[in-house]
């Protein structure tokens, strides 16, 4: 699609009227600024969280107790879980739409900006309770990020209470947040934008948001069921009370499931707006796109009891979960089909955006495999809990969410700093990243197909080997982050000048507008064509 | 498929000289001992060589593509963006492949739900952080405990073969007979997983699973809990032997025979006077393996969690509560009832050892009479 | 907020609301769901009716009993027989032996569970102990009796039907009416 820009949008910069200082940051409704908090936030909540993962790879580069006692250990690797899922990835997602949706759809804002500016400012505090409560007597919550019951509740310490609150907090904002995107999309799109015109970041993010809406409320009601079971004597999941600690099992996982999509929808939609800039060809199949991620948000509310086919459940019930399951492949095949179909016969150059994008496509699926392998249920009974799903998840997650949210940091860097940024050393970078990431998830399948069970601190004399070197690719991935951090703040201070479109195959409206972005872009609607 | 999994794997050992004591680890599943572990084995191997199959071509494809189609060839790009034959084409050939992948699942998920009656049942129950195993056919329950040295696992002393897959009394079943297990907890969930049987099922609080296996290979298979169930779940391992069917019998008879013989010296003991020496040997060791989890080998406890036994006031003055939390545990925490599984001559011990270690020194003995008064009711 | 977002916003919100309560809804919905389809395992809260259908002598099926106290729960609980051949059909009583061991009095609930967990749609009770929460003064025992007949429509994979109790102390939560728990010497 290609637009005009009837307004010209170098003649703001004279009523960017924004307060200096701290005050700007605190009382701005601006979408690139809050964009910009959510970003740098998720980024220092990836390195909590990060430095967390060193912890627990430290522990576990030997056999026996190193380092952690045990109950330390379950914290580090329940708060890891936490941060990264909720405070890293999420309102990464959220600082991209933040700053993207507006401009790509030509609106001026976001549709509910005061909203939005709550929306983010009470993020810090939730993970500052959530970080606080690891200091307490007895140590943080340690009972995996899916708080089972009722290891969450009779068995949990007193620090579940500010768990809680914390998770609320995060819910909350999650709502906001997908409440606005939801809003803007649909009242703010430019005259002329119609919903087969939207650029697929777009459509994903919408029907990420209705996820959002749609489950973060029943992670509230879950953790609102621990909290009074735990404290004020309801026993929803305490069997001498009538209730069933595997229900806490549906309800978690009734969110947890559309959770593991509202992480990578927002992806796909990044890696399908990279590969046909970097291939200069159109997508393939645009349309299918669209109908694939529907059917993988609605699939998504049907697959839930995969993860407990362990718990006992008849026959039946197995069959319907693994059949459900096994179906979720075909749309994300038909995903990764079209962007391979997107880069034949393009001319494609490979930048660092496309390297992360490229390297997304190949490990992503590859988390896809033993996710299909996973959904075979007598299969899982050997794989369930065991280091094989540690590694299944990480290549979704790391090599996927966060693969892409470094791929579109990379991307749009440009546009929102207004200097290109180093490339080599983001080379650098890709390459350091997509090598430790490998050996540190790679073994992991072998580790868990072996018979090492997840969330243990210590382990069997066998799995020494590979875990030593796991740690070790732990430890680089780790390191590699750092060059990240050294690119972005070269790329914030200076650097070669960026033109407007960015990128010689770059299409869309957010690359009509100059770089950096301004202040304040398509106050004047533009007129898609 | 077959020799896969005896491959080797070298390079980190080469690599990494950090690691002393390490054994080879087998890089894929285990093939297992019983007919169902043997089916999900070529289940795994048939989806994975699939899932092989299709990266092959989609990668190939890709990285084909990244070589020839790339701007500093000079190659003009394409503009095609869709094609309705190829994407129905790319919906389709999938829903195949999944079925074809389906088949062999389902039968192996019927398989394994066999109902049919079972030639011995072992009641299966976790709790924080040991297993249980009563034979519902026989006298004969017991509890079992990890039996790796607290020295190994603090690296004080070198690591043994069995490193954290060792217990003090392991499950024994007869080859060649279907074996069910019923698994329940006490406390939170655990899973009970033994991968040479193809056999993880979650023991829920208050719910009984059921799992089944039929293992012909005499041996000795071990396996874990698969489920944090809190602080230790680690070192909960689980160890199970296969005998023959006349072996097994000579040993279920053994333990019930044993059993009813520590039964039957529990009440000669209420007679009986330990001395000081003794109590405190047996409390100590009977500690080490029941309290020290919770409460810290120094008693100190885990502030926060698990209340300090050092100093602590029920410790030094109330006896009778004392013996009575040991016995019955309390209500709504993790402290546990150990009436029924520790010996009166063992909670006498611990009870004993607990009032005079870490400079508790009441020097006060508990004898199992004491402890049988207040299981009577009369201690109070 | 511009007028014309208030509609849209207001819709996500109450949506959002609405699923709040959902997840509880799903408390109930489970319920229902188990009682269908046997998922958990657990058997009926209420007695069935006694006009127990035809007796189908044809069949054997073997009921296994166990009984567990939990492990924070001090009461001595056995079934008085350990498993039972019937008939389909058939009433059967069957009694359990409680004692408390303790000198306080305690109170008891007992959970059932069915193994296999479909089996449990075709295990009536006419009358059980597992009904309501069961009191025992310290030092004294009881007989707690368990009336019921397994369903002939019982599908014919089914052999043995295991039905657990698992005994919790819910003295701090008894119901029981006040005269009778201020008793002297409680």
């Amino acid at each position: 699609m290609s637009a005009v820009v009837t307004d010209h949008d170098h003649d703001h910069e004279h009523h960017d009227h924004k307060p200096s200082g701290i005050k700007r940051w605190f009382y701005t409704t601006n979408h690139k600024d809050i964009g910009t908090m959510y970003l740098v936030f998720a980024l220092i909540m990836f390195f909590i969280g990060g430095a967390m993962a060193m912890v627990i790879r430290a522990e576990l580069f030997q056999p026996g107790m190193q380092f952690v006692e045990p109950n330390f250990f379950n914290q580090m690797t329940t708060v890891h879980g936490l941060i990264m899922v909720f405070g890293a990835v999420m309102p990464a997602f959220t600082g991209l739409a933040n700053w993207m949706i507006p401009m790509m759809i030509g609106a001026p804002d976001m549709a509910l900006p005061r909203m939005n500016n709550w929306s983010f400012w009470i993020l810090p505090f939730a993970f500052l309770i959530l970080l606080i409560s690891l200091f307490m007597p007895g140590g943080g919550p340690s009972f995996g990020w899916t708080f089972y019951a009722p290891l969450s509740t009779t068995y949990s310490g007193d620090s579940t209470a500010l768990f809680v609150f914390s998770v609320h907090i995060m819910g909350i904002s999650s709502i906001m947040g997908a409440i606005n995107v939801i809003v803007t999309i649909f009242n703010l799109r430019a005259p002329g934008m119609t919903w087969m015109k939207m650029p697929l970041f777009v459509w994903t993010w919408l029907i990420t948001a209705f996820l959002l809406i749609m489950v973060m409320p029943v992670l509230a009601g879950a953790v609102t069921m621990v909290l009074t079971d735990k404290y004020f004597g309801t026993s929803f999941f305490d069997a001498a009370g009538g209730g069933d600690p595997v229900l806490f099992q549906h309800i978690f996982w009734f969110f947890g499931h559309p959770e593991v999509y509202i992480m990578i929808l927002p992806a796909f939609g990044i890696v399908s707006s990279i590969v046909p800039t970097f291939a200069r060809k159109p997508l393939f199949g645009y349309a299918s796109m669209v109908y694939a991620t529907s059917s993988i948000a609605l699939l998504s509310f049907l697959v839930w009891a995969h993860h407990m086919f362990t718990t006992g459940m008849p026959v039946a019930g197995a069959l319907f979960f693994m059949y459900c399951t096994m179906l979720i492949a075909v749309p994300t095949g038909v995903k990764v089909f079209n962007w391979v179909a997107t880069m034949w016969r393009g001319a494609m150059t490979f930048e660092v955006p496309m390297m992360f994008a490229l390297a997304f496509i190949v490990l992503f699926t590859i988390g896809g495999f033993s996710g299909l392998m996973l959904a075979i249920t007598p299969a899982d009974f050997q794989y369930h809990d065991t280091y094989f799903v540690v590694a299944h998840f990480h290549y979704v997650l790391v090599t996927g969410a966060v693969f892409s949210i470094i791929a579109a940091a990379y991307y749009w860097l440009p546009k929102w700093t207004g200097h290109m940024y180093d490339e080599k050393l983001g080379q650098w970078h890709f390459w350091c990243s997509l090598i430790s990431v490998n050996l540190l998830f790679f073994p992991m399948h072998f580790v868990g197909l072996a018979g090492m069970p997840r969330r243990i601190p210590d382990y069997a004399l066998q799995f020494a080997d590979f875990n030593a070197f796991i740690s070790i690719g732990g430890f680089l991935f780790g390191a590699s982050q750092l060059i990240f951090v050294w690119l972005l703040v070269k790329c914030a201070r200076g650097g070669e000048k960026a033109t407007a479109q960015v990128w010689e195959g770059a299409e869309g409206l957010e690359w009509e507008v100059p770089s950096p972005a301004p202040y304040h872009t398509f106050e004047t609607p533009p007129v898609i064509k | 498929m077959t020799k896969t999994r005896s491959l080797r794997w070298s390079l980190p050992t080469l690599l990494l000289a950090a690691t002393a004591n390490a054994t080879d680890m087998p890089l894929n599943m285990t093939k297992g001992v019983t007919e169902i572990s043997q089916q999900v084995y070529h289940l795994h191997m048939t989806i994975f060589w699939i899932c092989c199959a299709i990266g092959a071509v989609v990668f190939g494809i890709m990285f084909w593509s990244i070589v020839r189609h790339r701007k500093a060839r000079g190659v003009q790009p394409a503009q095609f963006h869709e094609s309705t034959k190829v994407e129905i084409l790319w919906t389709a050939i999938p829903v195949i492949i999944l079925i074809i992948m389906a088949i062999p699942a389902t039968k192996t998920l019927i398989a394994m739900e066999d109902t049919t009656e079972a030639d011995v049942t072992v009641l299966v129950t976790g709790s924080q952080w040991k297993w249980h195993y009563k034979y519902l056919e026989h006298d004969v329950e017991f509890y079992s405990l990890l039996a790796t040295p607290k020295e190994q696992i603090i690296n004080k002393f070198a690591k043994g073969e069995n490193y954290l897959l060792e217990v003090d009394r392991p499950l024994v079943i007869p080859t060649g007979k279907k074996v069910r297990f019923l698994m329940t907890s006490d406390d939170v969930i655990h899973s009970w997983w033994v991968p040479a049987f193809a056999v993880k099922k979650d023991a829920n609080p208050g719910f009984i699973n059921e799992a089944w296996t039929r293992v012909d290979e005499p041996g000795t298979y071990r396996g874990q809990c698969a489920e944090l169930c809190g602080k230790d779940h680690g070192y909960m391992p689980i160890v199970v032997i296969a005998k023959s069917p006349a072996d097994f019998e000579s040993w279920v008879n053994g333990e019930a025979e044993r059993i009813a013989k520590a039964k039957a010296e529990e009440q000669e003991l209420l007679a009986m006077n330990m001395g000081m020496d003794e109590l405190m040997s047996v409390g100590e060791r009977t500690y080490t393996a029941y309290c020290a989890a919770c409460h810290q080998p120094n008693g100190e406890g885990l502030p926060g969690i698990f209340p300090a036994l050092k100093g602590s006031s029920m410790a030094l003055n109330d006896m009778p509560g004392h013996i009575n939390i040991v016995l019955n545990g309390k209500a709504g925490t993790a402290m546990q009832a150990y009436a029924k599984q520790l010996s009166l001559k063992e909670i006498a011990a611990v009870i004993t050892y607990e009032r005079n270690a870490w400079g508790n020194n009441t020097g006060e003995l508990v004898q199992a009479a004491d402890v049988h008064a207040v299981l009577q009711g009369k201690g109070e | 907020m511009a007028l014309k977002h208030k509609p849209l916003t207001f819709k996500l919100a109450v949506t959002a609301l609405a699923m709040f309560g959902f997840g509880f809804a799903l408390v109930p919905l489970y319920d229902v769901f188990c009682d269908l389809t046997g998922l958990n395992g657990k058997t009926a809260v209420t007695a069935a009716s006694a006009e127990a259908a035809q007796i189908d002598i044809s069949r054997e099926i073997v009921i296994e009993f166990i009984a567990r106290p939990n492990k924070q729960m001090p009461w001595l609980f056995e079934p008085e027989v350990r498993r039972m051949t019937v008939h389909p059909g058939e009433i059967h009583i069957m009694n359990y032996l409680a004692q408390n061991p303790t000198s306080r009095m305690i109170v008891g609930q007992a959970v059932p569970s069915v193994s296999p967990g479909q089996a449990a749609l075709y295990f009536h009770k006419i009358e059980c102990f597992c009904f309501t929460q069961q009191k025992l003064a310290g030092g004294k025992d009881m007989l707690m009796p368990l009336q019921f007949y397994v369903d002939p429509a019982l599908p014919s994979q089914f052999s043995t039907i295991t039905l657990s109790y698992t005994l919790y102390d819910v003295t701090s939560a008894w119901t029981g009416d006040s005269a009778e728990s201020s008793q002297p010497g409680e």
